[in-house]
């Protein structure tokens, strides 16, 4: 499909449902081979979705139910009973969104398709981070961690081991991404933070807290010492056992000096932490940090000197629906295509999330709403969020500017380290020290 | 069925049969899986079935063992006692002071009311109360007697013993008031007109007549601290390492084999104390009373 065919394709156009753009809209050779009664016979089929609370929620399903021709079952689950039902019952789910601390369990399983990229209409769309490991200037970003572009395309259609060279098979259609920082409390803070090295001042002794875990608390440490000239590493998302040992034994120091004030395990807890005070300076995700805004507390999310911390979500299809009916394979890429199309990428760029098609989110947003979100410009008047409620007061600037300003200097990616089994039995030292 | 006879040893047998179906299938073959898993290795969320000692020398070899023990004997001494004491204390009052069968119905209500709300909301508002900024912070503040917030209030031993205390003094005091109901006051009038003080008839009459409650209450204790890992993690801020927390851990990273191993000690260790309590007190007898 040519770029100017796809940026005809009006959001309102493609929603007329499956069933009559079956035919137009796909028409451009990209699905092709939809005999007539395809609508007609897909009616009967359910697509069991399993995601994220981020990537599965009763608006987005009710809308795909009406613009498709088959029924979309979406379910949310945690992450660690997500990836348990994709290891154990491949066979129950469809479709499944699962972000990069999971990418290390999917290789030589089998369970996932290779989609090949020929049937996903987007993929010219969609920006160089996924498609060629770069920025979208074409400077190559930080390999440290799982960088999208290691868990991108498989090496062939087995599906067993990953390629970083583009290949014809992708492991999962990019859906959203972001880079996270730390969370400030401006009005708390002893001084104005600008490097991740401020995380292990003794000025915010007691009043700093990370994310609980080896995938997002270890990597957010691991750049913090470095900044702070504790630690060096050859790959902080990627740790050798010496190194792993070295972190966990300083952290374990400062953790007996009482420089942790908590750490957290959820979206609220981290909510909480910041809201109330308990903590000046912390791990977060970017929509954490609205919450606390949205609250009347000021809370900053602003890009630091050694860089972001990048994370993605990817939304795959299982290998089962390969060997079973074709038409349920058929609907399945249809309603994938569907979820990077419009109505879905909409709806979380206005909780702050990036769409990887965002020139296709561009066509379809307010003018408002992209200058906020992905453009850094100044709200022309109140940035409301998909539940209605005010981010944003018009005047405001989103935390870090644009998307490239705030995507491109990514440090260090979300992980799943190789000496994973190791680390998780270093960190359980450190939480029992 | 009067017209057919059976003899009573089959009869027996299949009165046993739904319980023997029952725990042989969901309890003794799942426990038999979780101790075969555990001897073996494991990579990237799978586990590969080959021998492997690896998970059992770790336990029984590393300081983790050691602290994550340490760490849950000393909260389950904590809240064991502060627990016997309040419960006890509660369950007198109610039984042998309060007189009128109504109020002692509305204060039992009474006790109930914290559990009308769900448990993680319960958990999340502990910190406005014990936060830096929270209410018993600005009321030591107001009152003059700290200068800065204390910090320990929440996200600490103290915080975890509290909220403990505040989940199961109920689960003591119920056992508790139930064998001092059954106390016949014929009894204690006796005990009375021998002359003996209240502190005598508590001791000498209503604590040996109140063990099993006591035994059953402390098994309630035992099996919650011992078995739990969501409100240690919440209210110590993820700072500290149970057994049980050390558990979720491993089956978060989807390491099953060693969360296995440390699953069958945990369970050898709770069943080896229910037992020890049991050998005290036969509580079939004492609960038929």
């Amino acid at each position: 499909m040519s770029e100017q065919e796809s940026k005809g394709l009006s959001r309102r156009s493609f929603m007329k449902g499956a069933a009559a753009t079956a035919g137009a809209a796909l028409g451009s050779g990209v699905i092709t081979g939809f005999p007539t009664y395809w609508a007609q016979a897909s009616k009967d089929i359910t697509i069991t979705h399993v995601g994220s609370i981020y990537t599965t929620n009763p608006t987005v399903a009710e809308q795909a139910n009406k613009d498709l021709g088959f029924t979309i079952q979406m379910q949310t689950l945690d992450n660690t009973t997500l990836i348990n039902r994709l290891l154990t019952q491949p066979e129950t789910v469809d479709v499944a969104d699962f972000g990069n601390t999971s990418m290390g369990y999917f290789k030589n399983k089998g369970i996932l398709m290779a989609i090949p990229v020929s049937e996903y209409k987007y993929w010219d769309q969609t920006v160089p981070l996924f498609t060629q490991g770069t920025y979208a200037d074409g400077k190559p970003y930080s390999m440290q961690g799982y960088a999208p572009i290691k868990s991108q395309y498989w090496a062939d259609a087995s599906a067993q081991e990953y390629s970083t060279a583009p290949t014809d098979w992708l492991v999962g259609i990019p859906v959203m991404y972001n880079a996270d920082t730390l969370g400030v409390r401006p009005d708390l803070v002893p001084h104005k933070v600008e490097s991740w090295g401020d995380f292990f001042n003794s000025d915010f002794a007691g009043k700093v807290a990370l994310q609980d875990g080896v995938n997002v608390g270890v990597p957010d440490a691991a750049v913090a010492l470095e900044a702070a000239g504790l630690m060096t590493y050859v790959d902080k998302g990627n740790m050798t056992r010496e190194e792993i040992d070295k972190t966990i034994d300083l952290l374990i120091e400062l953790k007996r000096a009482g420089h942790f004030r908590s750490f957290w395990t959820n979206f609220d807890q981290s909510v909480q932490l910041m809201a109330s005070g308990e903590v000046i300076l912390q791990s977060m995700f970017a929509p954490a940090a609205t919450e606390v805004r949205t609250r009347g507390i000021a809370c900053q999310y602003l890009p630091l000197k050694e860089g972001s911390r990048g994370w993605y979500i990817f939304q795959s299809a299982m290998a089962h629906l390969d060997s079973g009916d074709k038409l349920r394979r058929d609907c399945v890429m249809e309603y994938m295509n569907w979820c990077n199309s419009g109505f879905n990428g909409v709806y979380f760029s206005r909780q702050g999330f990036y769409s990887s098609v965002p020139d296709l989110m561009k066509a379809q947003m307010s003018e408002n709403d992209y200058g906020y979100w992905y453009e850094g410009k100044p709200a022309t008047a109140d940035i409301i969020d998909p539940f209605g409620k005010v981010m944003e007061k018009a005047g405001a600037v989103r935390d870090g500017g644009s998307l490239w300003d705030r995507m491109g200097n990514v440090g260090i990616w979300n992980t799943l380290m190789d000496e994973d089994r190791y680390l998780v039995r270093r960190w359980q030292d450190f939480m029992a020290a | 069925m009067s017209s057919m006879t059976m003899s009573p040893r089959i009869a027996s047998w299949l009165q046993a049969t739904p319980f023997t179906l029952i725990m042989t299938c969901l309890v003794m073959v799942p426990l038999a899986i979780i101790l075969a898993v555990s001897f073996m290795d494991y990579g990237f969320a799978e586990i590969i079935p080959e021998f492997y000692l690896g998970n059992w020398t770790d336990l029984f070899r590393s300081s983790l063992t050691v602290d994550t023990y340490a760490t849950v004997f000393r909260q389950l001494a904590m809240v064991w006692s502060i627990t016997l004491v309040l419960g006890f204390t509660i369950s007198y009052y109610l039984v042998f002071h309060v007189r009128s069968n109504m109020w002692r119905a509305i204060f039992l209500a009474a006790c109930a009311i914290p559990f009308w709300t769900s448990g993680p909301i319960r958990m999340i508002s502990w910190v406005p109360l014990l936060g830096r900024e929270g209410l018993v912070n600005q009321a030591l503040f107001g009152m003059g007697l700290i200068d800065q917030p204390i910090s320990w209030l929440l996200y600490s031993e103290f915080s975890v013993i509290l909220v403990y205390v505040n989940m199961l003094t109920m689960a003591m005091a119920g056992p508790i008031a139930n064998s001092m109901a059954k106390i016949s006051p014929s009894i204690i009038q006796a005990a009375r007109d021998q002359g003996a003080s209240e502190w005598q008839v508590i001791q000498e009459v209503i604590i040996p007549l109140i063990k099993p409650g006591i035994v059953v209450g402390t098994i309630f204790i035992i099996t919650a601290v011992m078995g739990d890992g969501f409100l240690v993690r919440a209210m110590s801020g993820n700072q500290m390492n149970t057994p049980a927390v050390a558990i979720m851990n491993e089956i978060n990273a989807f390491q099953f084999p060693p969360a296995a191993a440390k699953s069958v000690v945990l369970l050898v260790i709770v069943l080896g104390m229910v037992g020890l309590l049991l050998r005290f007190v036969d509580i079939r007898k004492e609960l038929a009373r």
